[in-house]
């Protein structure tokens, strides 16, 4: 489904992503983790469009899409969210996923259909009259969440949507996430917490300064001895075996 | 809603009764409200809803007026067929600014100044360009017939400006309930996060700096045909655009009624302090009274109302 080839992507002299690669395969949910300042970030944007690589491609569902803008990578079926989350602060949770759904209907009534059946799923009934501003960090991560979903992705690229939260709340996230891919949606999720990326995906990408280091079942990354050492430090892999 | 269609409904009533009933100077005051509320709407439509701030919109308000003029002065038009025309000039400056600056990737205060720069170059370019009569302006000869859109009662343009007041509360309306507008209130809001959401922010830019300029201009237009009269400091200057942008922020930017209320407010404030400067003998002297009362009066408002006066109306939104 999404195929990234040998992606670079340099900020001055910094190499933030160095040759990465990475296959999501219809209906996965794929993670990608690795130490702060891997490039975890750096290599999403690249593949949303909000950067242009230096170089390498990308393509979607056999398309190429390397350095097309954002709102028409999102016109292909792929759509992602913000670590940081990026409320329209000043207009309701409606409102808010009114923005992503109208993306499929210049109805406005089938827009608000379309947030309201969105805000079930992500459970955010509740707050739907709720300004963006007014939300929790756990609410905005769900507002996220439902904004992507409401433009009517096959694909959602998910920034650590659990960084943040509480272990109650990353609990109830998870069970969301479940949710999503059950109705048919692709995942490919960021996080740098492992215990979260280990409960949810099926496969599991390191990135470390830039490189992927490894690429495997969560259980065999767990294992790896070059992982542990980009979390853990130099040698650590051989002190944790003792 | 009925409540708000009542008070719309009553509203209405009373704006078309209230030239029968007074006097002439106070129909002429009341043109000015509406007339200022149409201008100030269409800043409202680019700067509120959009957040895009432009400290220069009278280049589109210039380029209305000078447009008609110089096609019924120096080419014989007719100003009613000449006012499509300016709108649609007002709509390609508006085209043309949006272009060169998003593609320039231009945000916020850069946005305001930039504007703001290409209003003092039409002014100076309208003060040297022969087509324009250079500072000497324009007049348009007093020809005072309907058809030629002059009037002799001042009624009827009072009418016409509250024509064009509700044509833009119509399409301020418009944009609270349409695609349009919420992506227009999504690009201001977080102008990433509406990428993000499959919106083609440099499009939608453009669209309403166009359709912004296009407004603007008409009211250019309608007011050379009130005044009979421009030149580069009246259609370029500075203050009109401040005047555009002050009602909007005074009756709350990103509003439908915001610009009305301004107008209101701030033509309120200005016959006020008129009337005290001539019956208080200690305030004759003070000469720009009403300029002290609204500059203490936008103090106020940013610190205490940054919504604006309309934020005191509004209650829990509410959806259909």
């Amino acid at each position: 489904m999404l195929e990234v080839r040998d992606i670079s992507k340099s900020f001055g002299g910094l190499k933030a992503v160095d040759s990465a690669s990475l296959d999501v395969a219809s209906g996965e949910i794929v993670g990608l983790i690795g130490p702060n300042g891997a490039g975890k970030t750096t290599l999403f944007a690249t593949i949303a469009g909000f950067h242009r690589p230096d170089a390498g491609t990308v393509s979607f569902e056999g398309k190429p899409i390397t350095g097309l803008a954002p709102h028409r990578i999102c016109a292909t079926g792929m759509v992602r969210t913000f670590q940081i989350t990026q409320p329209f602060a000043g207009i309701s949770v409606r409102e808010n996923i009114m923005v992503g759904a109208y993306f499929r209907t210049a109805d406005r009534r089938l827009a608000a259909r379309e947030a309201e059946a969105v805000a079930a799923l992500v459970g955010m009934t509740d707050q739907l009259d709720q300004r963006g501003a007014d939300l929790t960090v756990a609410g905005r991560k769900r507002l996220e969440l439902a904004r992507a979903l409401a433009t009517g992705p096959r694909l959602l690229l998910l920034d650590e949507v659990m960084a943040g939260l509480n272990p109650t709340e990353i609990v109830e996230i998870v069970g969301v996430i479940r949710n999503i891919r059950a109705s048919g949606v692709t995942i490919l999720l960021i996080e740098h917490v492992m215990q979260a990326v280990t409960s949810l995906a099926e496969r599991v990408y390191v990135l470390n300064q830039g490189r992927m280091i490894a690429e495997g079942t969560p259980a065999a990354i767990a294992d790896n001895e070059a992982v542990i050492e980009a979390y853990l430090g130099h040698g650590a892999a051989k002190v944790l075996r003792a | 809603m009925s409540r708000a269609v009542l008070l719309c409904v009553v509203g209405l009533a009373a704006a078309v009764a209230y030239p029968l009933l007074v006097p002439n100077y106070l129909v002429t005051i009341g043109m000015l409200v509406f007339f200022t509320a149409f201008i100030g709407q269409s800043w409202n439509i680019a700067g509120g809803f959009a957040g895009q701030t432009s400290f220069g919109h009278v280049v589109f308000f210039g380029t209305g007026a000078y447009t008609s003029t110089i096609l019924q002065v120096t080419y014989g038009w007719n100003p009613w067929l000449a006012w499509p025309v300016a709108m649609a000039a007002g709509g390609a400056v508006g085209w043309m600014i949006a272009v060169l600056s998003f593609r320039a990737g231009l945000r916020g205060s850069y946005f305001a100044l930039i504007t703001l720069a290409f209003a003092e170059v039409f002014r100076i370019l309208a003060n040297s360009v022969p087509f324009t009569k250079g500072g000497l302006g324009m007049l348009i000869k007093a020809d005072p017939r309907p058809a030629n859109f002059q009037f002799k009662d001042p009624i009827w343009i009072y009418y016409l400006a509250l024509l064009l007041c509700i044509v833009s509360l119509l399409i301020a309306w418009q944009l609270t309930r349409s695609r349009f507008g919420a992506r227009l209130v999504a690009i201001r809001e977080n102008e990433d996060a509406a990428r993000a959401l499959g919106i083609d922010v440099f499009a939608e830019k453009v669209k309403v700096l166009t359709l912004s300029g296009a407004m603007c201009a008409a009211g250019g237009t309608f007011y050379a045909q009130k005044y009979l009269y421009i030149d580069p400091g009246i259609a370029f200057g500075v203050d009109k655009s401040v005047e555009m942008l002050l009602v909007s922020m005074v009756g709350g930017a990103g509003t439908i009624f915001g610009p009305l209320i301004g107008s209101f407010t701030l033509m309120g404030i200005n016959e006020v302090t008129r009337w005290l400067a001539s019956v208080v003998p200690a305030l004759k002297n003070v000469q720009p009274l009403s300029l002290i009362v609204y500059g203490i009066m936008l103090i106020l408002i940013v610190a205490r109302l940054p919504d604006g006066l309309m934020s005191l109306f509004r209650r829990r939104p509410r959806h259909a």
